[in-house]
């Protein structure tokens, strides 16, 4: 079967190839040849720009207007809200300057196009005009980056002290979430040395910050509570992107990133509003990090405060679940670390002596 | 392929200031090792064009795993072989390495080398009338190296870990780590290597051209009758200058990590139950330096593209261009500010955040001389007398590409908006337009309207016509979606999308591009077609096609080593005066003194026949 196909493509391209020179030997027989300058050539180019202009922005401005929507993700966070404000005035400016520009341009080049009884004006420069159009490129862009500026130092300040503080780790290829716990509210200290199979976090069991600390393969966010994510990775670079909270932020290893916002929408809200009893949130990877860069989904969930705060309590502390890793803490804060981990405090022999085994 | 130039030696040599006495070498001097700068721009376009082509089926192959991602591709097989896996889909770490060759090679290889190194190299002697480069053995080497780097780019495609994988950036750790992807490996090193040869090869060609601009020119050419690609093959080369070491460097320590554990991008990795023991490093380091290179790159593949747009919309326009001097400054501008804006890349790497407002406002202010090249373009479109040969429609095509990706920079140059477009399609829409389409148009337009000069004969119009339309429409087809995409914050590099809920609606969307992308790659067969076979079959070129006032249609047909024959032309005017009132002709070339055109001068330029006449033969700088 191949062959066909291999020899039916060279017959097309001699084909081809024949056309083209039949149609120059028709021109050579009229004598085009030698005429200089085909104005009807040049009309026809001139006619399809002209079209082009006229077809692109009718069709950009039907398909944008009817469609858009499909292409908008719905919005759940504050400044997301003022971001998206400003995504749409950038929008306004840059859709009416680019129209303008172009249908300009393009009616240029129908206007002009050659004439042999014309003479092209010799104008070489104005200087009224190029001010004007220095000027008003920059005044427009100063509006632009006063907001944008003002809308970044927002977003980029420190995070209030109550914040709900999640620390999101990336790694080839899925991340977790570590919950600072409901003892101490503090995130424990972490050492990529101390990581391994278990120790996932490279939880530093020295520090009684970290007993209480909690893993989890689901966000879990309170609503209309600002979120204070801290960020960082254990191998290579990864991105935090949570595309209807308008988040993004790197995960660095070595450097620990963050980035605070509120989400305004529960789950079950956006599901109501969308009238789609499937939507859920997600948080996808933003930068390369390898073959599986494109299947690093972390699913999201926008809790009201009450079912947060059960989910919250119903969540066990890292240490709970793996006692065996008691042996790691010193001798004086043992019983320190039972309590806040939630392991009884009777049962310590007995993981004392599984340990030792 | 390079071997039809060159038939007619030079006749006389009565005033050759350099020295060039060897005309008459073999196959190997003339062609091979030529330090004849017309021959070094055709070896730069013939490779350039190879790689372009490499480049693009690249792209089709990827476009392939997200247009049909259902596809059984098995057919490839004998051109991938082990690269598809067994139900006939492209690997993972093979797409993510297509991607990354695809960036790299037209950016550096085609973009870059391909586009300043034949333009420059062909035009600045000829058009600032000087026999050869200030260096012809400078500029030999600065082929060759760049074909040394060539040829190790392209082994590293056929390795059995694959080329470079961690996309064009290249960053750390995943490209300091064999272990995290396996294009990471030799492909990794072969790439590094590669890059350093190809910056030797960059140092030598922009010094050279900038050497020769500041010493060769010929009598009465002072700056300020450059013709406007001058200026930016000159402006492009200082740039090159000034940021590809840094590249340099950056590689340099990348190569250090790699291979003598050092710890200057690296810290804290635990990898495949591994702690290593590099600490201390920062992974943003690399970017930062990067992109200090890869910033100003933009402007390096941009600016010839847009100094080759100004000289053909002049002349096709039958017009000045609109504002030479505003187009020098805003080209100044632009190459002053392409080296304090590089952190924009950076918004969201957690880069601290003061940093992200000054560079936002940086960047901001750069797109002020970009919109003043914009709004010159159309207004020397303005009362023109336009003809639409296929170098003039490639010229429009770039200002439409550039006012279509280039207003999409006020979005992502804001890091507030960034926010949720970096790194999405909308990036790809953006620089894809504005960057790459808008310089490959440039390319193309060049090569439209300097094929007359380079092999003597002409192309064919009609099909310079289709493969215009063709490729226009098609980059709008590929590149305008993206937007969308983008927008829904479809991320970029992605293998496959149906993971998330979030990203997985635009499958007709990502079939278009497809569809559009091998249609526009199939489009360039077309003019690949018209430029071999004119090479050889094409009607022979007449001294000045496009009535051009530039020193190169001076020459002869087919200029020899040395370009002119005789004297080299002096310079009266500068290289715009095309319909000026009273003048029969509608174009009046640079050669021409003042005195012979007494019906079309100025009153300024009626004093300088004075001086002309005086013998102090530099021109003032009137215009």
């Amino acid at each position: 079967m191949n062959w066909i196909i291999w020899v039916g493509a060279i017959l097309v391209l001699i084909i081809l190839f024949m056309i083209f020179r039949i149609g120059n030997l028709v021109d050579l027989v009229k004598g085009k040849k030698d005429e200089e300058f085909s104005i009807s050539w040049n009309n026809f180019n001139a006619y399809l720009f002209l079209g082009f202009m006229f077809f692109g922005l009718i069709f950009f401005f039907w398909y944008s207007i009817t469609y858009f929507a499909d292409y908008d993700p719905p919005v759940a966070s504050i400044h997301g809200k003022i971001t998206d404000d400003l995504f749409w005035l950038t929008m306004w400016v840059t859709v009416i300057a680019f129209s303008i520009i172009f249908m300009v341009m393009f009616w240029f080049t129908f206007t002009y196009r050659y004439d042999k009884t014309r003479k092209a004006e010799f104008f070489a420069d104005n200087t009224k005009l190029e001010i004007l159009w220095t000027v008003v490129p920059a005044v427009v862009l100063t509006v632009l980056v006063i907001q944008g500026l003002v809308a970044w130092s927002d977003i980029t300040s420190p995070a209030s002290k109550d914040a709900v503080v999640v620390e999101m780790v990336g790694q080839q290829f899925l991340w977790t979430a570590r919950y600072p716990g409901t003892k101490d509210n503090e995130l424990g200290k972490h050492n990529y040395k101390m990581i391994d199979a278990s120790n996932e976090f490279g939880l530093d069991l020295s520090d009684k910050n970290s007993y209480d600390d909690f893993k989890s393969l689901e966000l879990h966010i309170p609503v209309n509570k600002e979120i204070l994510m801290k960020i960082r990775a254990k191998d290579v670079l990864h991105s935090v992107f949570l595309p209807h909270f308008r988040v993004k932020m790197d995960a660095v290893p070595g450097v620990q990133t963050h980035f605070k916002f509120t989400a305004t929408k529960t789950t079950a809200q956006m599901r109501e509003e969308l009238n789609n009893p499937n939507f859920n949130y997600e948080m996808a990877c933003t930068e390369v990090c390898g073959r599986g860069h494109f299947s690093m989904k972390f699913p999201v969930v926008v809790d009201s405060e009450e079912d947060y705060k059960k989910w919250l309590s119903s969540q066990e502390s890292w240490l709970k679940q793996n006692p065996e890793y008691l042996k790691y803490v010193p001798a004086e804060l043992k019983e320190v670390a039972m309590i806040k981990a939630g392991i009884p405090l009777d049962n310590s022999a007995t993981v004392q002596t599984a340990a030792i085994k | 392929m390079a071997t039809i130039d060159v038939h007619h030696h030079i006749e006389t040599h009565e005033h050759d200031d350099h020295g060039h006495e060897h005309h008459h070498g073999n196959f190997w001097t003339n062609y091979i090792f030529s330090e004849d700068h017309k021959v070094i721009a055709k070896q730069f376009l013939l490779t350039g064009m190879a790689w372009a082509l490499i480049g693009g089926v690249l792209s089709v192959l990827f476009r392939l795993q997200l247009g049909f991602p259902e596809a059984n591709l098995s057919w490839l097989k004998p051109i991938l072989g082990g690269w598809l896996t067994a139900d006939g889909k492209i690997d993972p770490d093979f797409y993510l390495a297509l991607v990354t060759m695809h960036g790299t090679i037209m950016v550096f290889f085609v973009l870059t080398a391909g586009l300043s190194g034949t333009f420059s190299n062909f035009l600045i002697p000829l058009q600032i009338g000087a026999r050869d480069m200030a260096s012809g053995f400078m500029n030999m080497l600065s082929y060759w190296f760049f074909f040394l780097s060539s040829v190790i780019m392209f082994v590293s495609l056929f390795l059995s870990t694959g080329p470079a994988a961690g996309g064009w950036v290249i960053y750390p750790p995943l490209s300091a780590l064999p272990q995290a992807i396996p294009g990471s490996g030799l492909g990794m090193t072969l790439w590094l290597v590669s890059m350093a040869l190809f910056i030797v090869s960059s140092l030598l060609g922009s010094i050279n051209y900038i050497t020769t601009v500041i010493n060769l020119r010929t009598v009465g050419m002072s700056f300020t009758k450059l013709p406007l690609t001058i200026w930016a093959f000159f402006l492009t080369a200082v740039i090159g200058i000034l940021s590809f070491p840094v590249l340099f460097a950056a590689a340099l320590l990348l190569i250090f990590d790699r291979s003598f554990g050092t710890s200057f991008y690296l810290s804290d990795i635990y990898i495949n139950g591994v702690a290593l023991p590099n600490q201390g490093g920062s992974p943003i380091l690399f970017q930062h330096l990067f992109w200090f290179l890869g910033h100003p790159e933009v402007y390096i593949v941009l600016l010839p593209a847009l100094g080759i747009t100004s000289e053909i919309i002049a002349t096709n326009s039958r017009k000045p261009i609109f504002g030479y001097k505003a187009m020098v400054g805003s080209m100044l501008g632009i190459a002053i500010l392409s080296f304090v804006v590089w952190a924009h890349h950076m918004f969201v790497t957690g880069m601290n955040p003061f940093l992200g407002s000054v560079f936002t406002l940086l960047t901001l202010i750069i797109a002020v001389p970009s919109a003043v090249k914009i709004f010159n373009y159309v207004t020397t479109l303005w009362k023109g007398n336009i003809r639409f040969t296929p170098a003039m429609l490639f010229s429009i095509g770039l200002v439409s590409f550039f006012l279509t990706g280039g207003i999409t920079g006020l979005f992502l140059g804001n890091s507030a908006v960034d926010i949720q477009l970096h790194d999405t399609y909308f990036v790809v829409a953006h620089f894809h337009l504005v960057m790459g389409s808008a310089s490959f148009f440039g390319m193309m337009a060049g090569v439209y309207h300097w094929f007359p000069k380079m092999f003597g004969r002409m192309m064919d119009e009609k099909l310079g016509y289709l493969h215009f339309w063709l490729t226009f429409i098609g980059v709008y087809l590929v590149f305008f979606p993206m937007h969308y995409i983008g927008i829904a914050g479809f991320p970029r590099r992605y293998y496959s999308w149906t993971a998330f809920e979030t990203f997985s609606g635009f499958a007709d969307l990502n079939m278009l591009v497809s569809i559009a992308a091998i249609l526009t790659l199939a489009a360039q067969f077309v003019f690949l077609f018209n430029f071999i076979y004119h090479i050889f079959r094409g009607k022979p070129a007449p001294a000045n096609p496009w009535n051009a006032t530039t020193l190169e249609w001076t020459t002869p047909r087919l200029p020899g080593h040395g370009n002119w024959p005789g004297e080299i032309p002096t310079v009266y005017r500068w290289p715009y005066d095309y319909s000026k009132p009273g003048s029969k002709e509608d174009f009046i070339p640079q050669h021409i003194p003042f005195s012979e055109t007494p019906e079309s001068n100025l009153p300024h330029e009626n004093d300088q026949i004075k001086l002309d006449l005086g013998g102090a033969g530099v021109g003032g700088d009137k215009h």
